[in-house]
């Protein structure tokens, strides 16, 4: 889709220009990026993980954060309209690497040690653990990974299908009933008013996903990092 | 007069009742605690949009499994 390389591109654009010549006392713009940055990077990787971890998952964590934002918010630009989130493939490809990354975090701090961390919850009486260990993998491995991609995809298409919805319906409203007389078309009135709402409540999701994404991928790997469960 | 329409969509306004149930709680509870200490306030709105980003997961399941394609519906 053109829409994520032109969103790819202004986020380039936003953070190379934004980070080109630092002040030590900022301007409006420098504020407002540092802001943003330091959210990320003290309210959610350095809060969850720590100094030390925090600053080795830092560059892809902060990668989430603002590709999920940058492409979600498009979706409530005039004229692009459709957000780089609301199809399939960057959802899937940024929730697989969320996937390996906590995966491949747990493996390499605890070796195979991590499988047992994972699976078998300590303090447990051992009988349950034919019905407790199921129950662990199908958590930790495939729903973790499978609710990042529904999550993240399914808010964006669901708020572009509203969207749509009541646009149409404003349409059909206004220029379909009303026109032939019928006061029921006075409806799309609210509707329209009902649309204008809800693409402010979209930009609120947009944010809100993507804090949700980054913090999420966060707290999967600080659990894998953790030494017990 | 017969209604028509897709059984999916019913599915989905099903499985909202309960995350819908579930959001409500956890909202509930957060306000109850900052309004007992109001200086976790910050703490408890990310442990809240957390919770909330765990438990509507269960609806946007839902949803995607509406679009997978089934058994094609008889025409008529």
């Amino acid at each position: 889709m053109i829409i994520r390389l032109i969103v790819v591109a202004a986020l380039v654009l936003i953070l190379w220009l934004g980070t080109r010549n630092m002040k030590v006392v900022p301007g409006r713009g420098q504020a407002a990026l540092e802001f943003v940055l330091d959210f990320v990077r003290k309210g959610i990787v350095i809060d969850t993980l720590g100094e030390k971890d925090g600053k080795r998952f830092m560059p892809v964590l902060m990668t989430f954060f603002f590709l999920v934002l940058g492409m979600n918010l498009v979706g409530t630009v005039p004229l692009l309209q459709i957000s780089g989130t609301a199809v399939a493939g960057l959802p899937l490809i940024l929730s697989v690497v969320a996937f390996f990354l906590f995966v491949v975090a747990g493996f390499a701090r605890h070796g195979w040690k991590y499988l047992k961390n994972a699976l078998f919850l300590p303090g447990v009486p051992w009988p349950l653990y034919f019905l407790l260990t199921p129950i662990e993998f199908l958590s930790t491995f495939i729903l973790r990974p499978v609710t990042l991609f529904l999550r993240l995809l399914m808010n964006m298409v669901a708020g572009h299908m509203m969207l749509v919805l009541v646009f149409s319906a404003t349409q059909f409203f206004l220029f379909t009933v009303l026109a032939q007389g019928n006061l029921m078309g006075l409806l799309g009135i609210g509707t329209f008013a009902f649309g204008t709402i809800w693409i402010v409540f979209e930009l609120f999701v947009a944010t809100l996903q993507a804090y949700v994404f980054t913090f999420l991928a966060t707290i999967y790997i600080q659990m894998s990092l953790a030494e017990e469960h | 007069m017969n209604v028509v329409g897709y059984l999916g969509s019913l599915a989905f306004g099903l499985a909202a009742i309960g995350s819908g149930v579930g959001v409500g709680i956890i909202v509930g509870k957060t306000i109850e605690s900052v309004a007992r200490q109001p200086e976790l306030q910050g703490r408890l709105q990310s442990l809240m949009f957390l919770g909330i980003a765990l438990t509507e997961a269960l609806a946007f399941i839902a949803i995607a499994i509406a679009f997978i394609p089934f058994a094609a519906p008889a025409a008529g």
